[in-house]
């Protein structure tokens, strides 16, 4: 069976010079749901701009489902979902219109475009709102009512630059749960995000592009393996005026009331408590200080950095 | 993409358009319609009286088909420039890009588009013309034809300034620096005849005298300009238009980075 995805050596440089895709492999399996990460001006919007053909490519070869997009691209668009970072639709047109237009581009007839327009639109809690003007939506409303559209023609595969951003926590997580439930009905999705705790909580696979470059792509949970570090906070019951010297751990002062641990790989934590103990100090709470796959990113990206 | 999928997305740009003309009709439909019952009175009624005939008609008679035209050409023109544009500049022209649409059915959606309005123009402005003027038809299938082929010709015109704009500055200014003058110098108000000989020469390089007087052949039956050369001039440089507008598509000018 043919992937979803597969990219060889592809490159873009821009008119004004800018390389911004030094030559890119990427494979994406049916049913996976991937994460493509990156800093700002890496390379992810250009990929997904040439996936969906926004942005023409300079070299290299891209197939979706086995059709190579330099000779039938019609065809490969026709199983592509694609929901850009930035909003593309008519701020002046009615909801509905707006997604069963976008059925129609796709050729499916008006009655279907109707069903499917309904059904997206529920499902995104946006049929309340169908015969409203778009620009009556608020940030989060638009944002969905971008994957509604995206999703009319039912694509095998969907592709989300940034669906997330500029969106409330409360959303986001149902923005989860959705793009799980189409994820688990077939749809293979790829998803490029800055909120990293998001690739981790719903990705299998993930590949980070720097520079142009890919510069890892594994399993999201083979890439937490490689993590040899994470940094606590603890929280402790009454205040401190000066830092305990602790002997083996790195220990700084947050604030008052609070400490800092950075703590490797299968280091014990228990002569650390014992320390914090004879000091006549409770913890009361411990948390991660950052997200783990962002500690890992932020590390991969400044070796990447060091390396060139 | 099949045919009759094609089809669909040819019918979806149309009922976009048709329903973009028609929201915003006071925009669209009513201010044409008030500037040429303005021409109608002032160049027809108040100083066409003291002008004498034109052409073998009553001044009044004779301008009527250029206004028509004129408003035919000037709808189709600025319905595709800004339709296109904006669609552009919201960027929602990304919804027709990604699909599989071919780019000669986004092409033939937005012609369709300022067919559409030159027509319903074209048609309001004629209505209100019978106010004016007494009309009759010498041949009807020149008058039809030759209005589908200029409406379809400023149309693409349209199309191509909106591919290249920037910014809305730059889809005024051809219809203000080139269309109008073009429009005006083009025979709508005078026969080329009453011009000095150098002056006539210059005129017949306006694309614009062979529509209006071809459209006013089949209206009147007069023409300053022979009625097969300049179809098939017009024919031409729909042919040639449109192959250019589909080739800017094709390449992704100003679209696809």
């Amino acid at each position: 069976m043919s992937l979803p995805l597969q990219i060889q050596g592809l490159k873009k440089t821009y008119s004004n010079g800018f390389e911004a895709l030094k030559g890119i492999d990427l494979e994406v399996k049916a049913g996976d749901f991937f994460a493509l990460l990156g800093p700002n001006g890496a390379g992810k919007s250009t990929t997904i701009g040439i996936i969906s053909s926004l942005v023409k490519k300079t070299a290299g070869k891209v197939e979706i489902f086995g059709v190579d997009i330099d000779k039938d691209f019609s065809k490969a668009k026709a199983g592509l979902g694609v929901v850009p970072q930035e909003f593309n639709f008519n701020l002046f047109e009615n909801v509905q219109d707006i997604v069963t237009n976008q059925a129609g581009y796709y050729g499916l007839p008006k009655k279907t475009a109707m069903e499917r327009a309904e059904k997206y639109l529920k499902k995104l809690g946006l049929w309340d709102k169908r015969n409203g003007q778009a620009r009556g939506l608020s940030g989060g409303m638009k944002r969905r009512l971008m994957i509604a559209k995206a999703l009319v023609h039912e694509p095998r595969l969907l592709i989300l630059d940034e669906p997330t951003a500029g969106v409330d926590i409360e959303l986001r997580r149902s923005m989860w749960a959705f793009l799980n439930e189409i994820n688990q009905a077939g749809t293979t999705i790829i998803l490029t995000t800055h909120y990293l705790e998001e690739a981790e909580q719903l990705c299998r696979n993930v590949a980070i592009i720097n520079e142009g470059l890919i510069i890892e792509n594994t399993s999201v949970k083979n890439l937490l393996k490689t993590l040899n570090k994470e940094v606590f906070v603890l929280d402790l019951k009454e205040s401190i005026e000066h830092l305990p010297v602790v002997e083996g751990y790195d220990l700084k002062k947050r604030d008052d009331s609070s400490l800092e641990v950075e703590i490797e790989k299968g280091q014990s934590m228990n002569d650390l408590f014992l320390q914090l103990d004879r000091h006549g100090l409770q913890v009361v709470s411990m948390r991660n200080k950052v997200n783990r796959l962002e500690e890992l990113f932020v590390s991969l990206v400044s070796k990447d950095k060091e390396a060139s | 993409m099949e045919a009759r999928l094609q089809l669909v997305a040819f019918t979806t740009i149309l009922r976009k358009e048709i329903r973009r003309v028609t929201r915003i009709w006071v925009q669209t439909l009513i201010p044409p319609a008030i500037t040429m019952v303005l021409y109608f009175i002032i160049f027809g009624g108040l100083i066409g009286g003291r002008i004498g005939p034109m052409g073998g008609f009553d001044y009044m008679t004779f301008v009527v088909p250029g206004l028509i035209m004129m408003a035919i050409i000037n709808n189709s023109y600025s319905n595709a420039v800004s339709s296109f544009y904006s669609a552009k500049f919201t960027r929602s022209i990304e919804e027709i890009l990604v699909s599989p649409t071919p780019n000669y059915i986004i092409l033939l959606g937005w012609l369709a588009g300022g067919v559409f309005r030159g027509l319903c123009v074209g048609a309001i402005v004629t209505v209100l013309s019978l106010f004016f003027a007494k009309l009759q038809i010498h041949n009807l299938a020149v008058t039809i034809a030759v209005i589908l082929c200029t409406s379809m010709l400023f149309s693409l015109g349209g199309i191509i300034n909106a591919i290249f704009a920037n910014s809305f500055d730059d889809i005024s200014i051809i219809p203000t620096f080139i269309l109008t003058p073009m429009t005006y110098l083009g025979g709508v108000f005078y026969s080329i005849n009453l011009l000095p000989d150098f002056w006539q020469t210059v005129s017949l390089f306006n694309p614009i005298l062979y529509m209006v007087n071809v459209f006013r052949y089949g209206i009147l039956g007069v023409s300053d300009v022979n009625i097969f050369w300049s179809f098939l001039g017009i024919i031409g440089f729909l042919t040639a238009t449109f192959l250019w507008c589909l080739y800017l598509l094709e390449k992704g000018k100003r679209l696809r980075t």
